[in-house]
C-alpha cells in the first residue's frame, strides 16, 4: 500500500525534530526547494490520519518562536512512524531499481 | 479572516473543534507573506484547499462510518434483515402507488401539445345523459361553424372480423375520420395515415394496423403495406402501421379504418354514435372553445327543436377524461401506500431507537473516548440511510412485480398503454422518499438518544416510563393506520359482497356463450341470416348435453346500450322527455336458456314472421311504467321504428350491469328486423348445457365452422365468466387494498410485539422486585398485557374516528354499504385487538417467568 505523498513528507520533515504545523508546511517547502506547498487542509487532514494511525503523536503545546506568543500544537515522529517511512523509502528505491533496469531512469541497474 | 472561519464550516464539525484554531493560524500566517498578484492566488488556493479537504475528510467519515455499520449490522442480521424488509414495503407500496397515478393522472398523454386535445360530447340534459355519442350531421356542423379549433375528428369503435390471415378472427377496431390522426398529431411507424384522397367514394378502402396486430398476425412483415386484408367481407388496403405506444380510443384498439360518411349519414340528427375530438388552436382557452361550440349547438336546437331540444355540446380536456371512481380508486391507492410507508417508517424509527437504547452503553463509551455527538449522530444516521437504501432497492423490486397487479386498476377508455413503466422520475420519487425515511427515522432516535438524561445514566439499565413516550406515541400512530386500512378494506369488502349477492335476474350457471359477428353485406338480408341462425342452432341443439340454444342481439352485461324510445298510445309525452327501452332481437327459447322466468302471455315463436303482426316480449318494469293494474297482453306501442304488440311478459334482468340502473327491456322476434339497423342482428350465442359447458366447445366450433368457414368465433365464455367480469375491478380493488391493510396489520403487531418486548426486557429488574415482594406472575402478566392494550385501545380510539372519515370519502365506491357499517367497525376493531394481544403475549409470559433472584443480581 503505497504511502500518501503528503503524509510521506511530513514524516520526513518531523525526522529530526517536532514542529508545528506551520513549520511543518516551512520544511517540506524547504526540503522540496519550494516545489511542493502542502495547503493548510491537507496537512491537517494528513495529521488527523497519521494520528489515528499512530505513526505522529502530539505534544505539549508551547509558544511557537515565530507566531508571535500563540501556543500551538507540536508533533513528534513515533518508532512506528519511522518504520512506516523507511518502508515506504525501501518501496521506492526498488521501484527506481526496476525503473532502472527498463531504462526509464538514469544510473545503473 | 471571519470569511475564512466561516467556510471551515464545510469541514466535519469534529474536524473543526480539533483543527480550526491551527488552520486559523496558518491561514493568518501565510496571508500576512502574500503580496501583490500573490494575493488573489492565495485567496484561491486557500479556498480550494479547504473543498478538497472538507470532501476527503467526509469520504474518510463516509467510509468509517460504512464499514462500522457493515459490521454492526453484519452482528445483528435479524435487525438488519427486519428493517430492510420493513423500509422495502413501505417504499415499494408507495413506489408502485405512485407509478400507477403518475401513469394515469400526472404524466401528459402520448401525443403532441396534449393540452391542446379534447374530448367531444352530445349533452342532453332533458334526458340526464351528459357524454352522448354525437350525430355525424351536428358533429358536420360543430366542424364547419366552429372557430376555436385547429383540427377535429370523429371515430367510433367496435369489433370487426379479420378474415383470410389465418383462423378468421374478430380483433378491436376503430373507424376514424381522415382527421383524427392529424388532429392527435400522431406519426405512423410505417408507411402513412389516411389521406383525402383516401376519402373519395372512388378510393379503395383503407386500413391502419396496431404495432401488436402488424407484430402478432403478420409476424412483423414490412411488406405489409399495400396488402389488401378482409375485414367483414369488405377488402381493406393496409397503408400503414402505428408506433407501439400508440394507443387509441382505448389501449385495445387493434386496428383503424377510414370513416368515409356517405350523405344518407347526416340524415338523421338523434343518430348518435361518433365521438369527437378537438385540437384547440393556440391560446385558445377552453372557456372559449366551450361557449363557441354552445353557441353552435344552441343554433342547431333552434333550427331542428324536434330532435335537438336541449341538446348542447360538452368539451373537456382529453388527460382529465377520468371518471370519478377511477379516480377515487387511484387515490384510495395512494393514501393506503402512504399510510402503509407511514407505518413502516414509524416501525423502523421503532427498531432503531430500541436499537439506540441497547446500544446507549456502547455509545457512552464511545462519547467518553471523545466521539464527539456529532459524529455518533452521523453514524448512526449513515446506519439508518444504509438500510433505508437497502430498502429502497428491494421496495423497487417490489413494485415492479407489484405493478402488473395494479395495472386493472387503471381505466381501460384512457388512451394510454397498460403496464406503465417506471421511468427516472419514479426512480427519483423512491429515493426521495427512502431518503426522507433514512434521515427522518434515524436521526430520531440518534437525538432522542443524546437527550441528557439518556446519555448521563448511559450505564444503567433501567428505562423509565416517561422514555418510552416516543415509542408508545409510534405504536399507537400505527395501530391507528392500520385500523383505517382495515375498515377501508373491509367496506370495500361488504361492497364487494353485496354486489354479488345482487341477482341479475338470470341464471348464469351451465350457460356457454360466443359471438359470431355475421360479417356485412353477405348477411345483410333476413334469408341468409335467419338460415344460419337456424342451422347453428338446430345442430347445437342436437348436441348431448345441451338442453337450449338461442341467439340474441347482445347478452345482457356484455353490451349495456342498445337503448330506444318508447312511444305508447295513450301516454303521450314531451319528445325530449321521451322515456327509453333496451331493444334485443331474440330467437324463440332465449328465456329459457338464460333461466329468465315468463311471468305472463308466450315467447316469440318461428311463426312471428316479417309478413305476421311484429311482437314484442316486456319485462316487468315496462309494464309497471306503462299498464300498472292492467294487463299489459295484446296492447300496442311504437317502438324501433315500428309498431309492436305484446304477447308475453318476462322478469327484468340487469342489461347494463350489476351496479347500474337499468332500462326496461323490450325484446323482439329475430324474424321482424328490417325497421332497426343491422347492428342489432343477432350475434351473441347462448347455450345451456346439463354439464360442464366448456366441454361443448369445440363441437359448437365445429358445427359454425360448418355453416360458415369464414366465420369467426369470438369471447367464447361461460355466461358467468360475464357476470363475475362485472365486479373483476372490484376484486382487484379489494386485493390491492387487502394487501395493503395485511402489511399494516403485520407491522402493527411486531410493533406492539417490539415495544413490550423491549420493555419488559429493561423493566426485567423492577418485575424481579415485584415478584420479589409477593406480586403474583398473573399479576405481572396483567400489567404486561394491559400495557398493551392501552396502547391498542388509544389506537382504535383514534382509528375509528379517522377510519368512519376515509368511509366517507369512499363512499361513491361503497354500492350503498354505509360509510359506518358497524359489522366492519366490529371486526377491525376486533382483529386490532387480537393483534394487540397476540402482539403482548409473548413478551408477558417472558415477564411471567422473569426469576426474580438472577434479574436484582443483574444490576
Amino acid at each position: 500500500m503505497p504511502l500518501p505523498e503528503a503524509s510521506f513528507h511530513i514524516l520526513m520533515a518531523l525526522s529530526d525534530e517536532d514542529r508545528h504545523g506551520y513549520a511543518v508546511i516551512q520544511e517540506v517547502a524547504a526540503r522540496t526547494n519550494g516545489e511542493l506547498k502542502l495547503g493548510a487542509g491537507t496537512l491537517y487532514r494528513s495529521i488527523q490520519r497519521m494520528l489515528e494511525e499512530g505513526w505522529i503523536k502530539e505534544v505539549n503545546e508551547r509558544p511557537a518562536p515565530d507566531l508571535d506568543d500563540e501556543r500551538r500544537r507540536y508533533y513528534r515522529i513515533t518508532p512506528q512512524g519511522r518504520a512506516v517511512a523507511r518502508a515506504e523509502a525501501k518501496r521506492l528505491t526498488n521501484l527506481v531499481k526496476l525503473a532502472r533496469e527498463s531504462g526509464f531512469a538514469p544510473g545503473r541497474a | 479572516m471571519t470569511f475564512y472561519r466561516w467556510l471551515l464550516h464545510v469541514y466535519p464539525s469534529s474536524f473543526r473543534t480539533e483543527y480550526g484554531e491551527e488552520l486559523c493560524a496558518v491561514f493568518a500566517t501565510e496571508r500576512r507573506e502574500a503580496s501583490g498578484l500573490g494575493i488573489p492566488v492565495f485567496w484561491i488556493g486557500a479556498i480550494l484547499d479547504v473543498l478538497i479537504n472538507a470532501f476527503r475528510v467526509h469520504l474518510d467519515i463516509f467510509l468509517q462510518d460504512f464499514r462500522y455499520t457493515l459490521r454492526t449490522l453484519g452482528r445483528s442480521p435479524g435487525f438488519a434483515f427486519t428493517a430492510v424488509i420493513v423500509a422495502a414495503l413501505g417504499i415499494g407500496a408507495t413506489t408502485a402507488a405512485f407509478t400507477m397515478v403518475d401513469h394515469v393522472l400526472i404524466r401528459p398523454l402520448p401525443f403532441p401539445d396534449p393540452d391542446r386535445l379534447v374530448n367531444l360530447y352530445e349533452d342532453k340534459a332533458a334526458l340526464g345523459q351528459h357524454d352522448w355519442d354525437i350525430a355525424p350531421a351536428n358533429f358536420r356542423d360543430w366542424k364547419q361553424g366552429s372557430s376555436s379549433f385547429e383540427n377535429m375528428g370523429a371515430y367510433f369503435h367496435g369489433p370487426a372480423n379479420l378474415v383470410g390471415e389465418g383462423e378468421p378472427q374478430t380483433v378491436q377496431a376503430a373507424e376514424l375520420t381522415v382527421d383524427l390522426f392529424p388532429t392527435l398529431g400522431v406519426q405512423p411507424l410505417l408507411g402513412r395515415v389516411f389521406s383525402s384522397d383516401d376519402n373519395r367514394d372512388s378510393a379503395p378502402a383503407t386500413v391502419v394496423l396496431s404495432y401488436g396486430l402488424w407484430q402478432t398476425v403478420f409476424a412483423s412483415d414490412a411488406g405489409v403495406l399495400g396488402r389488401k386484408v378482409i375485414l367483414d367481407d369488405g377488402s381493406y388496403t393496409v397503408v400503414g402501421v402505428m408506433p407501439k405506444t400508440f394507443a387509441f380510443p382505448t389501449r385495445e384498439a387493434q386496428l383503424w379504418k377510414l370513416m368515409r360518411l356517405r350523405p344518407d349519414a347526416y340524415a338523421d340528427r338523434n343518430d348518435n354514435y361518433l365521438y369527437g375530438v378537438g385540437r384547440l388552436k393556440r391560446g385558445v382557452s377552453m372557456e372559449k372553445a366551450r361557449a363557441d361550440l354552445g353557441a353552435i349547438a344552441g343554433r342547431l336546437a333552434q333550427a331542428y327543436p324536434k330532435e335537438l331540444a336541449q341538446t348542447g355540446a360538452t368539451v373537456r380536456l382529453m388527460h382529465d377524461d377520468v371518471s370519478g371512481q377511477a379516480l377515487l380508486m387511484l387515490k384510495v391507492l395512494l393514501g393506503a401506500a402512504l399510510c402503509v410507508l407511514l407505518i413502516a417508517c414509524t416501525n423502523l424509527a421503532n427498531l432503531l431507537l430500541a436499537r439506540a437504547m441497547v446500544r446507549r452503553k456502547e455509545l457512552a463509551i464511545r462519547a467518553a473516548m471523545g466521539a464527539g455527538r456529532e459524529r455518533l449522530v452521523r453514524q448512526m444516521l449513515t446506519e439508518s440511510l444504509f438500510l433505508a437504501l437497502m430498502g429502497g432497492a428491494l421496495g423497487v423490486i417490489i413494485a415492479k412485480l407489484a405493478l402488473p397487479l395494479l395495472t386493472r386498476l387503471a381505466p381501460v377508455y384512457l388512451p394510454i398503454v397498460a403496464t406503465p413503466s417506471m421511468d427516472l422520475r419514479v426512480l427519483l420519487f423512491a429515493a426521495l422518499i427512502t431518503c426522507g425515511t433514512g434521515i427522518v427515522f434515524g436521526v430520531i432516535p440518534a437525538l432522542r438518544i443524546f437527550r441528557s438524561d439518556a446519555m448521563r445514566e448511559g450505564s444503567r439499565s433501567g428505562v423509565g416510563g416517561r422514555k418510552e413516550r416516543i415509542r408508545s406515541i409510534l405504536v399507537i400512530a400505527e395501530v391507528t393506520g392500520s385500523l383505517v386500512l382495515l375498515v377501508s378494506c373491509g367496506l370495500l369488502i361488504r361492497a364487494l359482497w353485496r354486489i354479488q349477492a345482487v341477482d341479475p335476474g338470470f341464471r348464469s350457471k351451465h350457460v356457454l356463450t360466443l359471438r359470431t359477428m355475421l360479417p356485412m353485406p353477405k348477411y345483410e338480408k333476413r334469408a341468409p341470416r335467419e338460415a344460419f341462425y337456424r342451422r347453428v342452432l338446430t345442430e347445437t341443439r342436437q348436441l348431448p348435453g345441451v338442453t337450449g340454444a338461442a341467439y340474441t342481439s347482445f347478452l345482457p352485461m356484455v353490451m349495456g346500450g342498445g337503448i330506444w324510445p318508447v312511444e305508447v298510445q295513450g301516454h303521450p309525452e314531451d319528445i325530449a322527455k321521451r322515456r327509453t327501452a333496451s331493444l334485443r332481437f331474440i330467437t324463440p327459447g332465449y328465456f329459457s336458456v338464460m333461466s329468465i322466468p315468463l311471468v305472463s302471455g308466450r315467447d316469440v315463436s318461428d311463426s312471428d314472421t316479417f309478413e305476421a303482426p311484429f311482437v314484442a316480449v316486456v319485462s316487468e318494469s315496462f309494464v309497471k311504467r306503462y299498464w300498472p293494474g292492467e294487463n299489459p297482453l295484446g296492447r300496442h306501442f311504437d317502438f324501433g321504428n315500428h309498431d309492436r304488440v305484446v304477447v308475453g311478459v318476462v322478469r327484468d334482468i340487469k342489461v347494463r350491469g350489476l351496479e347500474r340502473t337499468n332500462e326496461p327491456q323490450v325484446y323482439l322476434s329475430y324474424k321482424q328486423h328490417d325497421q332497426v339497423g343491422l347492428f342489432y342482428a343477432p350475434k351473441d350465442l347462448a347455450v345451456r348445457s346439463s354439464g360442464d359447458p366448456l366441454a361443448l366447445a369445440p363441437a359448437i366450433r365445429r358445427i359454425i365452422h360448418q355453416a360458415d368457414a369464414s366465420q369467426p368465433v369470438a369471447n367464447m365464455r361461460t355466461l358467468g365468466d360475464i357476470v363475475e367480469l362485472q365486479t373483476a375491478s372490484r376484486v382487484v380493488q379489494v386485493r390491492v387494498l387487502g394487501a395493503f391493510a395485511l402489511i399494516a396489520f403485520l407491522l402493527a403487531a411486531t410493533g406492539i410485539h417490539g415495544l413490550l418486548a423491549f420493555a419488559v426486557s429493561s423493566r426485567t429488574q423492577e418485575i424481579g422486585v415485584r415478584i420479589a415482594l409477593g406480586a403474583r406472575s398473573q399479576g405481572i402478566l396483567a400489567m404486561i398485557l394491559r400495557d398493551g392494550m392501552v396502547l391498542a385501545g388509544t389506537g382504535i380510539l383514534l382509528g375509528v374516528g379517522l377510519a368512519y372519515g376515509a368511509g366517507r370519502l369512499l363512499q361513491s365506491l361503497l354500492a350503498g354499504v354505509t360509510p359506518g357499517d358497524l359489522e366492519t367497525f366490529a371486526a377491525a376493531i376486533l382483529l386490532s385487538a387480537l393483534m394487540t394481544l397476540a402482539g403482548s403475549l409473548l413478551p408477558a409470559l417472558r415477564a411471567m417467568r422473569v426469576d426474580p433472584v438472577t434479574a436484582i443480581r443483574m444490576e
